[in-house]
């Protein structure tokens, strides 16, 4: 069969999902006052179509900033108007001033999920493509089965299709800094992952690995000669496109503060909810958040982050290799993810993406983790009254991808990957070492599907309410830990040796 | 051995893909047939035996043969669990989450045995020599074609039936006269034609089959028949079979001398001779020349308009149709175009002993056939003919050309089936999904002659992609919507019907030409 069919075919099948997925409801469907994330998209939309500019990150008395108030970047802005406006020549009721608030209908929704997919045609999925056919190693079938395990990565698509945000957009203009970076094109990557950063500021949690990379290649190159001006070009293409971006605004220095105020909330918490890092998982045994004051929360957390994404970046700034950048990006974001202020349960999307990129090379890893990032959001999904869709993602993804990249064949070739730690284990015997893995693999799955059965079906003790969201985000947490450090050790043994794989089915 | 088991692992990551697959179609658009079924449900959980094909409060009456209606109660002793409320028969148009749930449940959970009959038919396939590519094995090509199929999904999973069961019973059968196990093969296709009449079409296939090729067991030196040896036991062994099914089904309603009633709800003959969209076959080419004509008439002052008949025929309900300029057709003339039809290809197996490939065959021709010429065919009908094409699909390349032409007219037939917006990604995305892997996949498989198709029939298809565009795209959006709304159907069913023509001549054309072979051989 020829790639390009298998390619089509693919990205065929991953549109389709996602317009299964997309038949579902969204978050707060038909549930005033606050809704959901869909009418905080919907929101946005109007106030950006019938304000003028400089009233959109103000509280004024047309825009009320309690009321899902715009606290993305300017592109996302943009994006709202530009969705608004052909909103406004389809249905002038769906963006209407005030009127509009909570609208909700069968025509609406097909719209709202037709912007979402057409973005993700035109982004993300194109980078995934690309990215899968020109930086992958391996065979064509090898590459296809990448292309579509990525694409058919649930958490995403659940979160895009099902509760309803943009996050393919930032996700695809970040994955095309990378692929424009493993190409060698770095101003091209720069500006990619600038457009990331201006549509979604979540996307700092890959921004230290990109200025590592950066940075480190130019000192490579003498910061005296060609580095030097690699720096400046690239210094250039970053300030001109945060310029443009943020052109509206830059007149008037009271807007540029507003809009970082709205963009950075600090004043929120160290976390809410139920979210699968450090510092929730902390709280079932310490209550920080009773005992330091909010500053020293922060202090606190940006300190740890920092150490936690120390290592990789001065491995990355010391040796700016493409396979070095991949893991640091891996890395950089768990740390964030794990030890930063104000974590989402849907920032770990954020380092699955990188996750992705690091299936071919770790398949059995990999899949494991995109596996428990789907689960740790089980609890939003539950809300969003998303169950089937995650039901079947969560039996069909494993059970496609072992197969697809025969993981559990590979897993002898992880243990390789590590280098010298492997060696610890030395006296075990190889073959015994991947039996370990594979029964590890196997008790998790179960672990985590027992837990999505029983959060599903059983009503919870009384005097413990949140037991069953607490077990959930806690025992995420052990598998983003482990991954986490198991792919620092990665980073910090020996590169790949270049294998020649025989892939002969 | 093992490694012979190892190597089906693939077909069970394309079942279990496929039937995910199908559980995110839960929520998509359902037509009519959703309440059908579910209003079956509630009078055969509710209702004794005697008032089953009597009960008329729905509209929806029951009016498939008694083994479905078995089926059908066999699901409500589960849907009693589930959702009680959708067994009630005044509960009319009750679709509840739980309700939708469980129906789809139900059809994918049905599907298994088709998977099952799927797997079977990619055992029977011929090959010379296995390729090392997974990709480019027969038995995987064939999997993927009939797992995958672009009808039997939208059909069932979104529209709503339960053809996937259906199907699983006829491929099975099929399959197990490949094997030539020929008594399992009739008992299998006994218990379809008792679970959905629609299968009578291809009767006549199965019976001239098994009394030439079973019931006599040795040939003149020429190929023709050799009366003596004639075998009477097998005789009495298939037809012991068939009547004790049929008796099964259809007795306890003969001993309450109610057959008449269920027979009259069986076959409705006061339908029209067009279904309400349009199936592409030859009474559609027939209604679009009279059309034309009509309009021609009308344009040459030959005609008054005002006297011609209103153009009913797509109005939805069932109806009578008129024809304006070209006589009206009756049912007994579609039945004989029908009977002329298909016995070329019933003579052509009983007179000379063939494989059972032949028999495949023919069974496709009388699907065929039945599909071009019967009263009242419904689109979905295709089916009957896609399905057993893919199995010759995978091993000649002949066939594979007929099965391109077939599967993409008949496919793209059944999108007038889903209308709604949402539903438009889907069949379009499906569709293309479906054909580009049949037109590759079977091209790797033949590639060793030059390109599959001949240039008109790529300019034929080129053509449908057209039609497509403007019917789908660009006519909501032109003045005519209002005038002529009937219009991209007649367009699609006719352009479609000369696909679906073209496929059964050029496979009547291999039947008759392998004959030709049998003779100078």
């Amino acid at each position: 069969m020829q790639t390009w069919s298998l390619v089509s075919i693919s990205v065929l099948l991953a549109v389709l999902v996602r317009w299964g997925v997309s038949l579902n409801s969204y978050s707060g469907a038909g549930n005033p006052p606050m809704f959901g994330d869909y009418e905080a998209q919907r929101h946005w939309q109007e106030v950006t179509y019938n304000l003028p500019l400089q009233q959109w990150y103000f509280n004024t008395s047309d825009n009320d900033l309690n009321y899902w108030g715009l606290d993305y970047p300017p592109l996302t802005a943009y994006h709202s108007w530009l969705c608004a406006y052909v909103a406004n020549i389809l249905n002038p009721d769906w963006v209407e001033l005030h009127r509009s608030r909570g609208y909700e209908s069968p025509a609406h929704k097909l719209f709202m999920r037709i912007t979402v997919l057409v973005t993700d045609v035109l982004i993300y999925i194109p980078a995934v493509v690309l990215y899968c056919l020109y930086l992958t190693d391996g065979s064509a079938k090898r590459r296809v089965s990448i292309l579509l395990s990525i694409l058919l990565y649930p958490g995403l698509i659940l979160i895009d299709y099902g509760h309803f945000q943009y996050n393919g957009v930032s996700l695809g203009f970040a994955l095309w800094g990378v692929l424009a970076l493993g190409l060698g094109w770095n101003s091209l990557g720069s500006l990619a992952f600038s457009l990331a950063l201006n549509y979604k500021q979540m996307e700092l949690y890959h921004a230290l690995p990109f200025f590592c990379y950066l940075l480190g290649k130019c000192i490579k190159a003498g910061l005296i000669g060609r580095g030097f001006i690699l720096l400046v070009k690239i210094t250039a293409t970053v300030l001109v496109t945060f310029g443009l971006c943020w052109l509206p605004f830059l007149p008037d220095p009271s807007q540029v503060l507003q809009v970082v105020r709205r963009i950075f909330p600090v004043a929120r918490g160290l976390f809410e909810d139920k979210v699968a890092n450090t510092w929730c998982s902390l709280n079932t045994v310490i209550k920080i958040r009773s005992i330091l004051t909010s500053d020293s929360q922060l202090y606190l957390s940006l300190a740890f982050t920092l150490l936690a994404a120390l290592p990789s970046s001065i491995k990355l700034l010391m040796k700016p290799t493409f396979w070095n950048f991949k893991l640091a990006l891996v890395n950089t974001s768990l740390a964030f993810f794990l030890f930063s202020y104000q974590v989402h349960e849907k920032s770990i999307l954020l380092a699955a993406l990188p996750v992705c990129l690091l299936l071919n090379e770790f398949p059995l890893m990999c899949i494991w983790f995109l596996q428990a990032s789907t689960f740790s959001m089980l609890p939003l999904f539950l809300k969003d009254g998303l169950l089937v869709p995650y039901t079947v993602a969560f039996l069909g993804f494993p059970f496609l991808t072992v197969y697809l990249l025969s993981a559990l064949d590979d897993c002898s070739e992880d243990e390789l990957k590590l280098g010298t730690c492997g060696k610890l284990f030395s006296f075990l015997p190889k073959m015994h070492l991947a039996c370990i893995m594979k029964w590890k693999f196997y008790v998790s799955m179960a672990l985590m599907a027992v837990l999505s059965v029983v959060s599903v079906a059983m009503d919870p003790p009384p005097h413990l309410p949140d037991l069953f969201p607490v077990l959930m985000s806690t025992t995420a947490f052990m598998h983003f830990l482990g991954v986490f450090l198991n792919f620092n050790i990665v980073q910090f043994m020996d590169p790949p040796r270049k294998k020649s794989r025989k892939k002969n089915n | 051995m093992a490694a012979l088991a190892e190597s089906w692992s693939w077909f069970t990551a394309l079942a279990v893909g496929v039937s995910l697959f199908k559980c995110l179609f839960i929520n998509a658009y359902h037509s009519t047939d959703f309440e059908v079924h579910r209003n079956w449900l509630a009078i055969t959980y509710s209702l004794p035996l005697s008032r089953w094909y009597h009960e008329n409060s729905s509209e929806w009456t029951l009016d498939y043969p008694p083994l479905f209606a078995w089926l059908e109660r066999g699901l409500a002793q589960a849907a009693r669990r589930w959702d009680g409320d959708m067994l009630r028969l005044d509960n009319l148009n009750y679709a509840s989450p739980a309700t939708v749930l469980f129906q789809r449940l139900s059809v994918v959970c049905t599907d298994l045995l088709f998977i099952y009959a799927a797997r079977e038919c990619c055992r029977c396939v011929r090959v010379q020599k296995a390729p090392q590519d997974v990709l480019s094995r027969p038995s995987f090509v064939l999997a993927v074609l009939l797992l995958w199929n672009f009808g039997l999904l939208i059909v069932d999973h979104i529209h709503f039936q339960y053809n996937g069961f259906l199907f699983g019973f006829l491929l099975l059968s099929v399959a197990r006269h490949l094997q030539s196990r020929h008594l399992q093969g009739a008992l299998l296709f006994a218990v379809l034609l008792n679970l959905k009449h629609i299968f009578l079409y291809v009767a006549p296939a199965y019976g001239i089959f098994l009394l030439r090729s079973y019931c006599f067991t040795l040939d003149r030196p020429d190929g023709s028949i050799r009366w003596s040896s004639f075998a009477p036991l097998r005789l009495l062994a298939l037809g012991g079979i068939v009547v004790s099914i049929f008796a099964l089904s259809f007795g306890p309603f003969v001993a309450m001398g109610q057959l008449s009633q269920v027979v009259s709800r069986l076959f409705p003959f006061r339908r029209g001779l067009c279904h309400a969209y349009w199936a592409p076959n030859a009474w559609a080419l027939y209604s679009g020349a009279d059309k034309a004509l009509a309009a021609l008439g009308v344009r040459l002052k030959l005609l008054q308009g005002a006297e011609l008949p209103r153009a009913a025929m797509t109005g939805g309900l069932v109806q009578e149709v008129q024809h304006a300029v070209l006589p009206s057709v009756p049912p007994a003339a579609t039945l004989l175009c029908t009977l002329v039809g298909i016995l070329p290809a019933l003579v052509s197996i009983w007179c000379r002993r063939r494989g059972n490939r032949a028999f495949l065959r023919c069974l496709l021709l009388c699907a065929l056939a039945s599909f071009l010429f019967g009263w009242h065919v419904h689109e979905k009908a295709i089916l009957l003919a896609v399905l057993p094409l893919s199995i010759l699909a995978v091993e000649s390349r002949e066939d594979a050309r007929i099965f391109l032409v077939l599967a993409t007219t008949g496919h793209y037939s059944l999108f007038p089936l889903l209308f709604t917006p949402a539903e438009m990604i889907i069949k379009v995305c499906l569709m293309l999904m479906f054909t580009i892997y049949s037109f590759t996949a079977l091209g790797n498989l033949h590639r060793s002659q030059g390109s599959l198709l001949r240039p008109m029939e790529v300019a034929y298809l080129l053509g449908l992609v057209a039609v497509a565009i403007s019917c789908e795209f660009v006519f909501p959006l032109s003045p005519w919507r209002q005038k002529l709304p009937f219009l991209p159907l007649l367009v699609t069913s006719v352009y479609c019907a000369l696909g679906v023509s073209y496929s059964f001549l050029r496979l009547y054309a291999t039947l008759l030409r392998s004959d030709d072979k049998h003779k100078q051989l």
